[in-house]
Protein backbone atom coordinates (compact mmCIF):
# COMPACT_ATOMS: atom_id res chain seq x y z
CA UNK A 1 0.00 0.00 0.00
CA UNK A 2 2.68 2.44 1.19
CA UNK A 3 4.62 1.55 -1.88
CA UNK A 4 2.05 2.37 -4.21
CA UNK A 5 1.40 5.61 -2.48
CA UNK A 6 5.25 6.13 -2.97
CA UNK A 7 5.42 5.22 -6.78
CA UNK A 8 2.66 7.82 -7.53
CA UNK A 9 4.48 10.75 -6.05
CA UNK A 10 7.70 9.80 -8.27
CA UNK A 11 8.46 10.60 -11.35
CA UNK A 12 6.25 10.14 -14.12
CA UNK A 13 7.72 9.73 -17.10
CA UNK A 14 5.87 11.14 -20.51
CA UNK A 15 4.14 8.70 -22.46
CA UNK A 16 1.44 8.50 -25.01
CA UNK A 17 -1.00 10.24 -22.40
CA UNK A 18 0.63 13.77 -23.42
CA UNK A 19 -0.14 13.49 -26.27
CA UNK A 20 -3.46 12.92 -25.81
CA UNK A 21 -4.87 16.77 -24.96
CA UNK A 22 -8.31 17.81 -23.77
CA UNK A 23 -10.54 19.61 -26.22
CA UNK A 24 -10.36 23.27 -26.23
CA UNK A 25 -14.02 23.11 -27.40
CA UNK A 26 -16.70 21.15 -29.33
CA UNK A 27 -14.69 18.16 -29.40
CA UNK A 28 -11.60 20.56 -31.05
CA UNK A 29 -8.15 19.62 -30.01
CA UNK A 30 -5.01 21.84 -30.21
CA UNK A 31 -3.71 19.93 -33.43
CA UNK A 32 -6.63 20.02 -35.15
CA UNK A 33 -6.28 23.81 -34.94
CA UNK A 34 -3.35 23.69 -35.94
CA UNK A 35 -3.78 21.69 -38.90
CA UNK A 36 -6.72 24.29 -39.79
CA UNK A 37 -4.06 26.85 -39.09
CA UNK A 38 -1.11 25.71 -40.81
CA UNK A 39 -3.29 25.62 -44.31
CA UNK A 40 -4.32 29.06 -43.51
CA UNK A 41 -0.99 30.46 -43.33
CA UNK A 42 0.52 28.24 -46.25
CA UNK A 43 -1.92 29.55 -48.86
CA UNK A 44 -1.89 33.04 -46.89
CA UNK A 45 1.93 33.54 -47.25
CA UNK A 46 1.96 31.93 -50.75
CA UNK A 47 -1.05 33.82 -52.06
CA UNK A 48 0.36 37.33 -51.08
CA UNK A 49 3.87 35.92 -52.30
CA UNK A 50 1.93 34.95 -55.83
CA UNK A 51 -0.27 37.53 -56.12
CA UNK A 52 1.70 40.56 -58.31
CA UNK A 53 3.06 38.41 -60.23
CA UNK A 54 5.99 40.76 -61.14
CA UNK A 55 8.81 40.27 -63.46
CA UNK A 56 11.18 42.03 -61.47
CA UNK A 57 10.07 40.33 -58.30
CA UNK A 58 10.00 41.84 -54.29
CA UNK A 59 10.87 40.67 -51.63
CA UNK A 60 8.76 38.61 -50.59
CA UNK A 61 7.63 36.95 -54.01
CA UNK A 62 11.17 36.51 -54.29
CA UNK A 63 11.08 34.36 -51.00
CA UNK A 64 7.66 32.82 -52.29
CA UNK A 65 9.42 31.76 -55.70
CA UNK A 66 12.71 30.50 -53.77
CA UNK A 67 10.09 28.21 -51.65
CA UNK A 68 8.06 27.07 -54.78
CA UNK A 69 11.04 26.52 -57.05
CA UNK A 70 12.25 24.59 -54.20
CA UNK A 71 9.90 22.01 -54.18
CA UNK A 72 8.43 22.28 -58.20
CA UNK A 73 12.58 22.13 -59.58
CA UNK A 74 14.72 20.10 -57.22
CA UNK A 75 11.86 17.27 -56.31
CA UNK A 76 8.76 17.62 -58.80
CA UNK A 77 10.98 18.27 -62.12
CA UNK A 78 14.03 16.48 -61.08
CA UNK A 79 12.05 13.18 -60.02
CA UNK A 80 9.19 12.96 -61.87
CA UNK A 81 10.46 14.55 -65.65
CA UNK A 82 9.97 17.49 -67.26
CA UNK A 83 7.16 16.08 -68.95
CA UNK A 84 4.70 14.68 -65.98
CA UNK A 85 5.95 17.20 -63.55
CA UNK A 86 3.35 20.27 -63.81
CA UNK A 87 0.68 18.10 -63.04
CA UNK A 88 1.72 17.00 -59.80
CA UNK A 89 3.93 20.34 -58.55
CA UNK A 90 0.75 21.78 -56.96
CA UNK A 91 0.20 18.89 -54.62
CA UNK A 92 3.72 18.28 -54.03
CA UNK A 93 3.77 22.22 -53.44
CA UNK A 94 1.40 22.01 -51.15
CA UNK A 95 2.08 19.09 -49.67
CA UNK A 96 5.55 19.83 -48.96
CA UNK A 97 4.88 23.34 -47.18
CA UNK A 98 1.34 21.97 -44.83
CA UNK A 99 3.48 19.36 -43.20
CA UNK A 100 6.19 21.49 -42.61
CA UNK A 101 4.98 24.22 -41.07
CA UNK A 102 2.60 21.87 -39.15
CA UNK A 103 6.21 20.07 -37.71
CA UNK A 104 6.96 23.21 -37.10
CA UNK A 105 4.75 24.57 -34.77
CA UNK A 106 6.74 21.96 -32.32
CA UNK A 107 9.01 24.49 -31.74
CA UNK A 108 7.15 27.82 -32.06
CA UNK A 109 6.51 29.10 -28.90
CA UNK A 110 2.31 28.89 -27.32
CA UNK A 111 1.87 25.83 -30.21
CA UNK A 112 4.64 23.36 -29.01
CA UNK A 113 3.15 20.73 -30.38
CA UNK A 114 3.55 18.47 -33.41
CA UNK A 115 0.04 17.81 -35.36
CA UNK A 116 1.40 14.86 -37.04
CA UNK A 117 2.28 13.56 -33.76
CA UNK A 118 -1.39 12.53 -33.88
CA UNK A 119 -1.08 8.98 -35.88
CA UNK A 120 -4.81 9.86 -37.27
CA UNK A 121 -3.58 13.15 -39.45
CA UNK A 122 -0.76 11.18 -40.91
CA UNK A 123 -2.37 8.53 -42.25
CA UNK A 124 -5.09 10.60 -43.65
CA UNK A 125 -2.01 12.29 -46.00
CA UNK A 126 -0.42 8.53 -46.43
CA UNK A 127 -3.61 7.18 -47.57
CA UNK A 128 -4.12 10.27 -49.91
CA UNK A 129 -0.28 9.78 -51.05
CA UNK A 130 -1.18 5.86 -51.79
CA UNK A 131 -4.40 6.19 -53.81
CA UNK A 132 -2.86 9.05 -55.95
CA UNK A 133 0.18 7.29 -56.72
CA UNK A 134 -1.79 4.26 -57.63
CA UNK A 135 -4.09 6.15 -59.41
CA UNK A 136 -1.84 7.87 -61.35
CA UNK A 137 -0.13 4.31 -62.20
CA UNK A 138 -3.33 2.44 -63.15
CA UNK A 139 -4.58 5.73 -65.42
CA UNK A 140 -1.17 5.56 -67.41
CA UNK A 141 -0.80 1.60 -67.33
CA UNK A 142 -4.11 -0.05 -66.84
CA UNK A 143 -5.16 -2.06 -63.70
CA UNK A 144 -3.06 -5.33 -64.96
CA UNK A 145 -0.23 -3.19 -66.18
CA UNK A 146 0.12 -1.12 -63.19
CA UNK A 147 -0.08 -4.34 -60.94
CA UNK A 148 2.78 -5.83 -63.72
CA UNK A 149 4.73 -2.96 -63.52
CA UNK A 150 4.96 -3.03 -59.91
CA UNK A 151 5.05 -6.40 -59.17
CA UNK A 152 7.01 -8.08 -62.03
CA UNK A 153 10.59 -7.34 -61.61
CA UNK A 154 11.89 -6.69 -65.45
CA UNK A 155 14.93 -8.47 -66.34
CA UNK A 156 14.47 -11.48 -63.55
CA UNK A 157 13.55 -14.90 -65.23
CA UNK A 158 11.95 -18.42 -63.97
CA UNK A 159 10.97 -19.66 -60.79
CA UNK A 160 12.78 -16.87 -59.19
CA UNK A 161 10.01 -14.54 -59.75
CA UNK A 162 7.76 -16.81 -57.68
CA UNK A 163 9.44 -15.50 -54.72
CA UNK A 164 9.82 -11.88 -56.10
CA UNK A 165 6.34 -11.11 -57.22
CA UNK A 166 4.98 -11.21 -53.86
CA UNK A 167 7.87 -9.39 -52.46
CA UNK A 168 7.63 -6.89 -55.00
CA UNK A 169 3.87 -6.52 -54.64
CA UNK A 170 3.98 -5.95 -51.18
CA UNK A 171 6.88 -3.66 -51.01
CA UNK A 172 5.36 -1.11 -53.82
CA UNK A 173 2.17 -1.43 -52.95
CA UNK A 174 1.15 -2.84 -49.51
CA UNK A 175 4.36 -1.27 -47.47
CA UNK A 176 4.61 2.02 -48.60
CA UNK A 177 1.90 3.71 -46.99
CA UNK A 178 2.52 2.05 -43.96
CA UNK A 179 6.44 3.20 -43.65
CA UNK A 180 5.43 7.01 -45.21
CA UNK A 181 2.72 7.55 -42.09
CA UNK A 182 5.01 5.86 -39.26
CA UNK A 183 7.89 7.89 -40.37
CA UNK A 184 6.67 11.04 -40.27
CA UNK A 185 4.04 9.87 -37.10
CA UNK A 186 7.03 8.22 -35.34
CA UNK A 187 9.65 10.97 -35.83
CA UNK A 188 7.39 13.60 -34.88
CA UNK A 189 6.23 11.72 -31.80
CA UNK A 190 9.64 11.02 -30.60
CA UNK A 191 11.03 13.84 -31.33
CA UNK A 192 8.36 16.17 -28.66
CA UNK A 193 8.65 13.00 -26.18
CA UNK A 194 12.33 13.87 -26.27
CA UNK A 195 11.79 17.42 -25.72
CA UNK A 196 9.07 16.70 -22.51
CA UNK A 197 11.02 14.12 -20.92
CA UNK A 198 14.10 16.25 -20.65
CA UNK A 199 11.42 19.65 -19.65
CA UNK A 200 9.99 17.57 -16.96
CA UNK A 201 13.21 15.57 -15.74
CA UNK A 202 15.33 18.59 -15.59
CA UNK A 203 12.39 20.07 -13.38
CA UNK A 204 11.79 17.38 -11.69
CA UNK A 205 15.43 16.94 -10.84
CA UNK A 206 15.94 20.37 -9.71
CA UNK A 207 12.43 21.39 -7.77
CA UNK A 208 11.65 17.83 -6.51
CA UNK A 209 15.34 16.35 -5.82
CA UNK A 210 17.45 19.21 -5.39
CA UNK A 211 21.13 18.97 -4.08
CA UNK A 212 23.79 17.63 -6.89
CA UNK A 213 20.58 16.23 -8.78
CA UNK A 214 19.53 20.01 -9.44
CA UNK A 215 23.40 20.30 -11.42
CA UNK A 216 22.37 16.69 -13.71
CA UNK A 217 18.51 18.59 -14.14
CA UNK A 218 20.58 21.70 -15.61
CA UNK A 219 22.68 19.69 -17.80
CA UNK A 220 19.21 17.93 -18.79
CA UNK A 221 17.86 21.41 -20.06
CA UNK A 222 20.78 22.13 -21.92
CA UNK A 223 20.05 18.72 -24.27
CA UNK A 224 16.27 20.49 -24.18
CA UNK A 225 17.94 23.19 -26.03
CA UNK A 226 20.10 21.26 -28.12
CA UNK A 227 17.63 18.53 -28.45
CA UNK A 228 14.91 21.19 -29.70
CA UNK A 229 17.38 22.54 -32.48
CA UNK A 230 17.94 19.05 -33.41
CA UNK A 231 14.17 18.81 -33.86
CA UNK A 232 14.55 21.45 -36.09
CA UNK A 233 16.44 19.72 -38.23
CA UNK A 234 13.82 16.54 -38.20
CA UNK A 235 11.01 18.76 -38.44
CA UNK A 236 12.27 19.96 -42.41
CA UNK A 237 13.91 16.80 -43.26
CA UNK A 238 10.62 14.37 -42.01
CA UNK A 239 8.63 17.30 -44.50
CA UNK A 240 11.55 16.51 -47.60
CA UNK A 241 11.26 12.82 -46.95
CA UNK A 242 7.52 12.89 -46.79
CA UNK A 243 7.04 15.26 -50.09
CA UNK A 244 10.50 13.42 -51.91
CA UNK A 245 9.22 9.64 -51.46
CA UNK A 246 5.97 11.19 -52.72
CA UNK A 247 7.40 12.39 -56.37
CA UNK A 248 9.35 9.00 -56.48
CA UNK A 249 6.27 6.61 -56.00
CA UNK A 250 4.62 8.79 -58.26
CA UNK A 251 7.59 8.92 -60.93
CA UNK A 252 7.74 4.84 -60.71
CA UNK A 253 4.03 4.89 -61.26
CA UNK A 254 4.44 6.47 -64.43
CA UNK A 255 7.75 4.68 -65.42
CA UNK A 256 7.67 2.45 -68.52
CA UNK A 257 10.23 -0.05 -67.23
CA UNK A 258 12.08 -0.57 -64.11
CA UNK B 1 -6.39 6.14 -1.19
CA UNK B 2 -7.23 9.13 -3.39
CA UNK B 3 -3.42 8.99 -5.14
CA UNK B 4 -3.94 5.12 -5.58
CA UNK B 5 -6.70 5.64 -7.44
CA UNK B 6 -5.33 8.62 -9.46
CA UNK B 7 -2.01 6.01 -9.48
CA UNK B 8 -3.75 3.28 -11.15
CA UNK B 9 -6.19 5.10 -13.43
CA UNK B 10 -3.21 6.45 -14.98
CA UNK B 11 -1.56 3.46 -15.03
CA UNK B 12 -4.28 1.53 -16.87
CA UNK B 13 -4.86 4.91 -19.14
CA UNK B 14 -1.09 3.72 -20.22
CA UNK B 15 -2.24 0.74 -21.09
CA UNK B 16 -5.12 1.01 -23.40
CA UNK B 17 -3.55 4.31 -25.20
CA UNK B 18 -2.18 3.41 -28.40
CA UNK B 19 -0.41 5.89 -30.02
CA UNK B 20 -0.77 4.48 -33.76
CA UNK B 21 -4.42 3.92 -33.42
CA UNK B 22 -6.13 7.03 -34.76
CA UNK B 23 -9.23 8.80 -34.17
CA UNK B 24 -11.16 8.74 -37.16
CA UNK B 25 -12.36 12.48 -37.01
CA UNK B 26 -8.26 13.03 -37.62
CA UNK B 27 -8.21 11.25 -40.35
CA UNK B 28 -11.27 12.78 -42.17
CA UNK B 29 -9.92 16.48 -40.77
CA UNK B 30 -6.57 16.07 -42.72
CA UNK B 31 -7.77 15.14 -45.50
CA UNK B 32 -10.45 18.06 -45.98
CA UNK B 33 -8.25 20.44 -44.75
CA UNK B 34 -5.50 19.62 -46.74
CA UNK B 35 -7.84 18.85 -50.00
CA UNK B 36 -8.76 22.37 -49.65
CA UNK B 37 -5.14 23.63 -49.43
CA UNK B 38 -4.55 21.71 -52.67
CA UNK B 39 -7.14 23.42 -54.74
CA UNK B 40 -6.66 26.72 -53.44
CA UNK B 41 -2.60 26.33 -54.28
CA UNK B 42 -3.63 24.88 -57.56
CA UNK B 43 -5.89 27.75 -58.37
CA UNK B 44 -4.53 30.56 -56.94
CA UNK B 45 -0.97 30.18 -55.64
CA UNK B 46 0.76 28.00 -58.85
CA UNK B 47 -0.64 29.58 -61.73
CA UNK B 48 0.00 33.20 -60.47
CA UNK B 49 3.94 31.71 -60.11
CA UNK B 50 4.18 30.17 -63.21
CA UNK B 51 2.86 33.04 -65.07
CA UNK B 52 5.46 35.59 -63.81
CA UNK B 53 7.85 33.02 -64.49
CA UNK B 54 6.76 32.99 -67.85
CA UNK B 55 6.45 36.41 -67.97
CA UNK B 56 10.15 36.57 -67.05
CA UNK B 57 11.05 34.14 -69.52
CA UNK B 58 9.28 36.20 -72.46
CA UNK B 59 10.53 39.48 -70.88
CA UNK B 60 14.15 38.59 -70.94
CA UNK B 61 13.79 36.19 -74.24
CA UNK B 62 12.56 39.62 -75.93
CA UNK B 63 15.30 41.94 -74.44
CA UNK B 64 17.52 39.42 -75.88
CA UNK B 65 15.71 39.18 -79.41
CA UNK B 66 15.48 43.23 -79.32
CA UNK B 67 19.22 43.73 -78.78
CA UNK B 68 20.41 40.88 -81.89
CA UNK B 69 17.57 43.21 -83.94
CA UNK B 70 19.42 46.11 -82.79
CA UNK B 71 22.87 44.87 -83.28
CA UNK B 72 21.74 43.21 -86.87
CA UNK B 73 20.42 46.84 -87.74
CA UNK B 74 23.82 48.44 -86.70
CA UNK B 75 25.72 45.47 -88.31
CA UNK B 76 23.75 46.22 -91.24
CA UNK B 77 24.03 50.32 -91.27
CA UNK B 78 28.02 49.63 -90.80
CA UNK B 79 28.21 47.20 -93.69
CA UNK B 80 26.21 50.08 -95.66
CA UNK B 81 28.40 52.46 -94.61
CA UNK B 82 31.32 50.96 -95.23
CA UNK B 83 30.18 50.13 -98.70
CA UNK B 84 29.29 53.76 -99.45
CA UNK B 85 33.07 54.79 -98.22
CA UNK B 86 34.42 52.07 -100.31
CA UNK B 87 32.03 53.15 -103.24
CA UNK B 88 33.49 56.94 -102.69
CA UNK B 89 36.84 55.66 -102.78
CA UNK B 90 36.77 54.31 -105.66
CA UNK B 91 35.48 57.12 -107.38
CA UNK B 92 37.91 59.35 -106.55
CA UNK B 93 40.06 57.26 -107.63
CA UNK B 94 38.32 57.17 -111.00
CA UNK B 95 38.27 60.47 -111.17
CA UNK B 96 41.38 61.17 -110.67
CA UNK B 97 42.64 58.43 -113.07
CA UNK B 98 40.40 59.79 -115.29
CA UNK B 99 42.24 63.77 -114.46
CA UNK B 100 45.13 61.85 -115.18
CA UNK B 101 44.42 60.57 -118.48
CA UNK B 102 42.66 63.50 -119.28
CA UNK B 103 45.99 65.97 -118.43
CA UNK B 104 47.69 63.62 -120.41
CA UNK B 105 46.05 63.40 -123.57
CA UNK B 106 45.50 67.43 -123.26
CA UNK B 107 49.15 67.60 -123.22
CA UNK B 108 49.70 65.34 -125.90
CA UNK B 109 47.45 67.18 -127.95
CA UNK B 110 49.26 70.66 -126.82
CA UNK B 111 52.67 69.11 -127.87
CA UNK B 112 51.17 67.94 -131.23
CA UNK B 113 49.33 71.13 -131.58
CA UNK B 114 52.91 73.04 -131.18
CA UNK B 115 54.18 70.45 -133.07
CA UNK B 116 51.96 71.38 -135.86
CA UNK B 117 52.49 75.18 -135.19
CA UNK B 118 56.37 74.85 -135.25
CA UNK B 119 56.01 72.90 -138.32
CA UNK B 120 53.97 75.19 -139.99
CA UNK B 121 56.07 78.46 -139.52
CA UNK B 122 59.21 76.36 -140.20
CA UNK B 123 57.45 75.69 -143.84
CA UNK B 124 56.53 79.14 -143.71
CA UNK B 125 59.86 80.06 -143.53
CA UNK B 126 61.32 77.96 -145.86
CA UNK B 127 59.13 79.48 -148.46
CA UNK B 128 59.68 82.56 -147.41
CA UNK B 129 63.14 82.51 -147.49
CA UNK B 130 62.95 80.08 -150.88
CA UNK B 131 60.62 82.73 -152.08
CA UNK B 132 63.34 85.77 -151.44
CA UNK B 133 66.48 83.44 -152.41
CA UNK B 134 64.72 83.13 -155.89
CA UNK B 135 64.00 87.04 -155.77
CA UNK B 136 67.25 87.07 -154.88
CA UNK B 137 68.68 85.08 -156.98
CA UNK B 138 66.47 86.93 -159.94
CA UNK B 139 67.86 90.01 -159.01
CA UNK B 140 71.50 89.04 -158.57
CA UNK B 141 71.25 87.29 -161.97
CA UNK B 142 70.26 90.55 -163.28
CA UNK B 143 73.07 92.58 -162.07
CA UNK B 144 75.48 90.24 -162.38
CA UNK B 145 74.78 90.56 -166.16
CA UNK B 146 75.18 94.14 -165.15
CA UNK B 147 77.86 93.65 -163.41
CA UNK B 148 79.86 91.29 -165.63
CA UNK B 149 78.77 93.56 -168.12
CA UNK B 150 80.32 96.46 -166.58
CA UNK B 151 83.77 94.53 -165.72
CA UNK B 152 84.14 93.20 -168.91
CA UNK B 153 83.92 96.75 -171.03
CA UNK B 154 86.08 97.93 -168.25
CA UNK B 155 88.34 94.56 -168.28
CA UNK B 156 88.38 95.35 -172.39
CA UNK B 157 89.20 99.16 -171.95
CA UNK B 158 92.17 99.06 -169.86
CA UNK B 159 95.29 97.13 -171.18
CA UNK B 160 95.42 93.43 -169.42
CA UNK B 161 99.24 93.61 -169.89
CA UNK B 162 100.37 92.69 -166.94
CA UNK B 163 98.87 91.18 -163.38
CA UNK B 164 99.39 94.13 -161.37
CA UNK B 165 96.99 95.76 -163.37
CA UNK B 166 94.76 93.16 -163.93
CA UNK B 167 94.30 93.28 -160.41
CA UNK B 168 94.49 96.70 -160.04
CA UNK B 169 91.29 97.13 -162.41
CA UNK B 170 89.37 94.25 -160.06
CA UNK B 171 90.84 96.02 -156.99
CA UNK B 172 88.92 99.26 -158.27
CA UNK B 173 86.06 97.48 -159.29
CA UNK B 174 85.73 96.19 -156.24
CA UNK B 175 85.91 99.56 -154.85
CA UNK B 176 83.82 101.04 -156.70
CA UNK B 177 81.06 98.44 -155.64
CA UNK B 178 81.59 99.21 -151.56
CA UNK B 179 81.51 102.70 -152.71
CA UNK B 180 78.65 102.18 -154.43
CA UNK B 181 79.83 104.75 -157.20
CA UNK B 182 78.94 102.84 -160.22
CA UNK B 183 81.98 103.15 -161.82
CA UNK B 184 80.49 101.22 -164.49
CA UNK B 185 77.15 101.80 -164.72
Amino acid sequence: MSSLIILAEEFVPPGPQDFELPAIALGVTKPMVQLVLAAIIVFAVFYLAARKRAVVPGRLQFAGEQGYNFVRNSMSRDIIGAHDFMKFTPYLFALFFFILVNNVFATIPFFEFPTFSRAGMVYGLAAMSWVIYNAVGIKKHGFLGYLKLQSVPSGVKGPILALLIPLEFLSNILVRPVTLALRLFANMLAGHLLLILFALGGEYLIVEMGGAYAAVGILSWVMFIAIAFLELLVQFLQAYVFVLLNAMYIQGALADEH
Amino acid sequence: MHTLTTALVVQAEEETLNPLVPHTVEIVLSLIVFGILFFAVRKFVVPAFEQAYAERTAAIEGGIAAAESKQAEADARLAELEAQLADARHEAARIREEAREQGAAIIAEMREQAQTEATRIVENGKTQIEAERQQAVTSLRAEVGALATGLAGRIVGESLEDEARQSRVVERFLADLETGTPGVN
